[in-house]
């Protein structure tokens, strides 16, 4: 080789690396955290959450908990997650057009739990905690007109309130009915998987409070999780599959009645 | 010369007001999207830090022992964890002095979980209060944090 052209090669080596290595450190530079860098990598993550029906006890703690770690407004009813109680007629009523269809409550969206005992009478009956599912296509995302609402790379669709204009297009997409406008700041809100407690290392505050493990937060993206067993052991459902939003909340024991 | 120039006078004054037009545009853009628009995706990058910013209430189960260690839940209660009762503490964590947690009324608060419900999945112990207890208060049996009667 030509001194001339190893001497080329050589220079364009270290542009590259050099190149690659700015890439890498210009989010951080450009959002002013330049020594935060190696801290939390969003893409060696991606989020989401299992849920056991059969471990659910319809306590409300979850309720109560994220209305409590997300300040989110506790009058009027909104939440960011809640239960529902599901009574189900027995199958073989159900054929039937006239006999009735299953019946969802969900008082104060479980916040004091369910003090009311409905009998055994031969229908089914089940709690369900539902909440943002964290879609990967979310329908919400793809309406919203100035990019306040977003897929984080760590797969958490999130708002960005100083952007917000308030205009709803997103609560009317959310096929799950996970979103509403916080009449404090009239912007929209969600889920956010407790973003702030995720990306240091802490569970979400509605796993924290679940007495009996129901809820689980996942990383997909984390080959020791035991999510991945859970995963591969139940059998496993996600809420209204044939719209093909790609929801992340995975159901064990999810009820065909649920929708 | 001078005749010629006049002739393409019409097409300076066009790209005289593009150039104003596009200085108005870039101007526009610099002030209304914010500079770290469009670093992930279509949206600001920016909006990730604000929602890490958020203040935490519950500081998370290994948080309680490190002080509290030999007031641990065991038995059934073992997977509970403390805060599923006593409530976000992560104030009380960062500061234990100033931040006192309320005591919990341990005579009724077991009725969040255990009080009977045909809904609940049938392994878990539930009791109707006033049959199994006649009224009295949980702990006047029960420890909670050990909830099995030895």
């Amino acid at each position: 080789m030509d001194p001339e052209r190893r001497e080329f090669l050589a220079g364009a080596g270290k542009v590259l690396l050099l190149t690659s290595a700015a890439s890498a450190a210009l989010p951080f530079v450009m959002a002013g955290r330049a020594e935060e860098a190696p801290g939390y990598r969003t893409s060696r993550h991606y989020w989401g959450m299992a849920i056991d029906i059969d471990l659910c006890i319809g306590c409300g703690n979850c309720v109560r908990a994220c209305k409590a770690e997300n300040d989110v407004p506790l009058e009027p009813l909104y939440f960011r997650t809640w239960v529902e109680r599901y009574r189900v007629p027995p199958i073989d009523a159900q054929a039937h057009e006239s006999e009735p269809r299953p019946q969802v409550d969900s008082p104060d969206g479980g916040y004091d739990g369910f003090p009311d005992r409905p009998e055994r009478d031969g229908w089914k009956t089940f709690f369900v905690p539902k909440m943002c599912n964290h879609c990967a296509h979310s329908p919400c995302v793809q309406v919203c007109p100035v990019g306040a609402t977003f897929e984080s790379p760590d797969g958490v669709v999130l708002v960005d309130k100083s952007r917000c204009l308030g205009c709803r297009y997103c609560v009317q997409a959310c096929p799950y009915g996970c979103r509403f406008i916080d009449p404090r700041t009239n912007t929209a809100d969600k889920c956010t998987l407790c973003y702030h407690r995720i990306t240091r290392g802490l569970t979400t505050a509605c796993c924290e409070a679940c007495p009996t493990g129901a809820r689980t937060l996942v990383d997909l993206k984390d080959p020791n999780d035991p999510v991945h067993a859970f995963l591969r052991e139940n059998r496993i459902q996600v809420l209204k599959p044939n719209m093909a939003t790609g929801p992340k909340v995975y159901y064990s024991g999810l009820d065909g009645a649920v929708r | 010369m001078s005749s010629r120039l006049r002739d393409v006078e019409h097409l300076f004054r066009v790209v005289g007001l593009f150039a104003v037009g596009l200085l108005v545009f870039v101007a526009a853009r610099a002030m209304f999207v914010p500079a770290d628009f469009g670093i992930h995706g279509y949206y600001r990058a920016g909006a990730l830090d604000d929602a890490r910013a958020h203040e935490i209430v519950f500081a998370g189960r290994t948080a309680c022992p490190e002080c509290h260690d030999d007031a641990v839940a065991t038995g059934a209660h073992a997977r509970v964890g403390c805060e599923a009762c006593h409530g976000g503490q992560a104030a009380h964590a960062a500061d234990p002095s100033s931040a006192v947690p309320e005591r919990l009324d341990a005579g009724r608060l077991c009725l969040r979980c255990h009080r009977s419900s045909g809904s609940k999945p049938r392994w878990f112990p539930q009791v109707d209060a006033d049959e199994h207890a006649g009224g009295e208060g949980c702990d006047a049996c029960h420890a909670p944090h050990h909830p099995k009667i030895e």
